[in-house]
């Protein structure tokens, strides 16, 4: 006991001397910094000369400034941080609580009361009052103002997924309302279109990797089953987008099972290869069985989606959408149909996903990823949840595989390469494995970053008219990746929501949670 | 199945002639014991002696060489055990075990673990996904009960305050006392514990000693355990099988099996008269594996 105390002593002194020893350097640098600066001063004498003024007054406050403040921040301010963290450890508030414990509400009406004081008495006051009164009203303006900021912020944390679906369901209106019909083309299609598909198959991905810690290398197969399915059968049938959706969410599931069945015993590193060959082997097939799939070439005037049958988007038929409505021909109406309708399957997606974390199946394949062993010691047919996982996340993918179709009029065997899993796979890791939020986010700063990327003309003034930055795209995908695998290792949201609770809802921290065994 | 009935109604597991080869090691030979419905019965030995293996066997994990177990339901169903994979034991002979390394869901909270365990008869309720999906109220009322349970389980393991943690979260004793209360949610008949005891200090360890008769006497779920610790074998349980090397030396009551001198020696060795027994047995052993 005595010797705990005499070392939180020892430690207590240790700390003053420190604080003094920094001190004393901080006043050496800084008296090294400022002699020259403000302990000396160049100035013109009465005939004209050069003449140095010694300031030894003023550079010693700056010295004493420098000196004093570093010794309040090694002797009170650092272990007074330090201590926050330990009360924010017991009480197990997220870091940021300093700042709920520095912005409170009654702070806030109390900063606002002031300042309105402050500025209805400003006249009546004597000067030598008044000048310290506008500090006083600045201040407490200052910290109305971070008040409102932090409120704010807290707001949009808290209602994220309202407020998001809500802007997303705006974006083409305010978009149209800006650029008009024509120039919204680009902002619908390029930004909204294609990062809403990467989100779609990011969240389907994330049932089997996020959610049941399967490593599927391979996913980009779904995507091509799901769009050479709407393709052959649409042309072959001339069966419509509403039938063949579903349709190909089917055939896509089904392919998931076969690759299921022989990966059930591998793990790891072992599941990653298979899967990844069979990625391949479906790219191959389409390549290759060219009496069917047209290899190389690709099947072209793929037919578009028809809202409902009611109204169409091709030109020639009666039912044209624009005709029927009496509005100039464009594209942009058949752009802005489909933004909302990738935006309405994501939103599925992210439903059924939510819903399924709830039911007895989506805990199993969370709990496979934690411990198989254990999964089957309480009587959970792996097996059967396996291959539920890949099926469920294959038709998911199949679903966006025929809306791509739909949307670019032509599939060929060139946008199912392995890459365009490994992009897909980047998103879910680097959101967060299992984060709905945090894959959306992730796909909207990787696939819009790079598509930004080709807007940034201006780097041509800088770097010479030969610059193309599309083509350091994937570099700064590298980079982005290894930054935030640096700083957030979980990805952007690591933790994971319990989908059940007795008392309250908290966050599982991502350093409980597994990665699944592959 | 033809098994003529020679085990009576209060026998609920009976092990016959079961035997372990892993390549040229008998891990396990030639054992056989009987574990009486609503006794806690416990199996020591060594380590090394082949506890877990038999343990392993009965649960399924492994397929044993040779032998036969057969589970005895109070509804007088019986199973084969050996034909079962693992899972179908859980599920329908309704054997649940624990693990002697610790294999809890840690990322999931504790309450999730619970529910997890609940998985076969929510998974009926659910309709098997699709009505839960559409939102049936029939899953719902099973969600609620499944969650009654779980209650139930937590305030006996003394766990309703860390409901909503993560069990990596828990402290040691904690996690061992939630591995049981999961394995009791998935509403065993015959409850396996693989060292329950390891690594918990005394007061931990009269805390299991509770909650395991509490066990017993409440559900009358049956009990085959897996222990070192004296203290908690010979206070809980009803019947103590030995085995060493594979093989059965001594079984019957806790005072019976405490002054068998067989016992005696596999734990304290044995004197130095009897050196030569028992180098001599070792040598025939090692020439029958030859």
């Amino acid at each position: 006991m005595t010797n705990t105390t005499s070392r939180h002593e020892g430690a207590a002194g240790d700390l003053t001397a420190r604080a003094l020893r920094e001190a004393l350097y901080a006043g050496l640098i800084s008296l090294g910094l400022f002699v020259l600066f403000v302990g000396l001063k160049s100035d013109q004498n009465i005939r004209n000369e050069l003449i140095l003024v010694p300031r030894w007054g003023l550079l010693a406050i700056f010295v004493v400034i420098a000196m004093v403040g570093r010794f309040l921040m090694i002797a009170y301010l650092q272990p007074f941080l330090a201590s926050q963290k330990v009360v924010n450890a017991a009480t197990g508030m997220l870091p940021d609580s300093m700042a709920s414990r520095f912005f409170r509400l009654p702070f806030f009406i109390a900063a606002v009361v002031v300042s309105a004081v402050m500025i209805a008495v400003a006249r009546g006051l004597p000067d030598n009052i008044a000048a310290y009164a506008t500090i006083i009203r600045g201040l407490a303006i200052i910290y109305s103002l971070a008040c409102l900021f932090y409120m704010f912020r807290i707001f949009i944390t808290t209602h994220f997924t309202v407020l998001a679906v809500a802007a997303l369901v705006l974006y083409p209106i305010v978009i149209v309302a800006i650029f008009g019909a024509q120039g919204s083309l680009k902002w619908v299609d390029n930004f909204g279109i294609q990062i809403l598909i990467y989100v779609m198959l990011a969240w389907g991905l994330n049932i089997v990797v996020g959610l049941a810690g399967l490593l599927d290398l391979g996913y980009v197969a779904f995507y091509a089953v799901g769009a050479y399915s709407y393709a052959l059968l649409s042309s072959t049938f001339g069966l419509s987008f509403w039938v063949l959706l579903p349709m190909a969410g089917i055939l896509a599931a089904f392919w998931g099972m076969i690759l299921g069945f022989p990966v059930l015993r591998l793990r790891g590193d072992y599941l990653a290869i298979v899967t990844l060959a069979f990625g391949e082997i479906i790219r191959l097939v389409l390549l290759n069985w060219a009496e069917v799939t047209n290899g190389a070439a690709g099947i072209s005037g793929v037919a578009k989606a028809s809202i409902f049958g009611i109204w169409s988007f091709d030109v020639s038929a009666p039912n044209n959408f624009a005709k029927a409505f009496g509005l100039p021909m464009s594209s942009a109406y058949y752009k802005i149909f489909l933004f909302y309708l990738i935006l309405a399957l994501a939103l599925l997606t992210a439903f059924v996903t939510v819903r399924l974390r709830r039911m007895p199946i989506g805990r199993a394949w969370e709990a496979l990823r934690e411990d198989e062993i254990a999964c089957r010691s309480l009587g959970i047919n792996t097996v059967t949840t396996k291959l539920t996982a890949f099926a469920i996340g294959a038709m998911f993918g199949g679903f966006a595989g025929s809306f791509f179709a739909a949307r670019q009029g032509f599939v060929s065997p060139e946008s199912f390469v392995f890459l365009e899993s490994a992009v897909i796979l980047a998103i879910v890791v680097l959101g967060g494995m299992g984060s709905l939020v945090g894959i959306a986010v992730a796909a909207a700063v990787m696939v819009g970053g790079t598509e930004i990327l080709r807007e940034l003309e201006f780097l041509k003034h800088i770097f010479g008219p030969d610059f193309t930055p599309e083509l350091y795209r994937m570099l700064l995908f590298g980079i982005a990746m290894v930054v935030v695998m640096v700083w957030k290792p979980r990805g952007f949201v690591g933790s994971r929501e319990p989908t059940a609770f007795l008392h309250e809802r908290k966050a599982v921290s991502g350093s409980f949670t597994k990665e699944g065994h592959g | 199945m033809s098994l003529e009935t020679t085990m009576n109604s209060d026998t609920i597991l009976k092990v016959e002639h079961l035997s372990m080869k892993f390549g040229g090691l008998m891990a396990i030979n030639d054992f056989s014991f009987e574990a009486k419905r609503g006794e806690i019965t416990a199996l020591i030995g060594p380590n090394g002696a082949g506890k877990t293996t038999v343990f392993n066997c009965i649960t399924g994990f492994y397929k044993p060489t040779m032998g036969m177990i057969v589970l005895n339901q109070k509804s007088g169903k019986q199973y084969l055990l050996e034909r079962l994979p693992d899972f179908e034991i859980t599920k329908h002979a309704k054997v649940a075990r624990t693990f002697q390394n610790i294999r809890l869901f840690s990322g999931l909270t504790v309450l999730e673990n619970l529910l997890v365990a609940q998985h076969n008869k929510l998974m009926v309720a659910s309709g098997f996904t699709v009505l839960g999906l559409l939102g049936f109220p029939t899953y719902r009322k099973a969600a609620k009960e499944a969650i009654e349970l779980a209650k139930h389980w937590l305030e006996k393991a003394d766990l309703i305050d860390r409901a909503d943690d993560p069990a990596g979260d828990l402290s040691y004793g904690a996690q061992r006392r939630l591995e049981i209360a999961r394995a009791m949610c998935t509403g065993p008949e015959l409850l396996c514990l693989d060292e329950p005891a390891a690594g918990l200090n005394p007061r931990e360890s009269a805390a299991l000693n509770t909650l395991l008769r509490s066990i017993r006497a409440d559900t009358g779920t049956s009990l085959l355990l897996i222990e070192h610790d004296m203290s908690v074998v010979m206070e809980i349980s009803d019947h103590v099988v030995v085995l060493e090397y594979g093989q059965k030396i001594s079984d019957g009551t806790p005072d019976q099996v405490k002054n068998d001198p067989k016992v005696i020696a596999a734990y304290l060795g044995v004197e130095d008269d009897e050196v030569e027994d028992v180098i001599s047995e070792v040598e025939s052993l090692e020439g029958g594996v030859n």
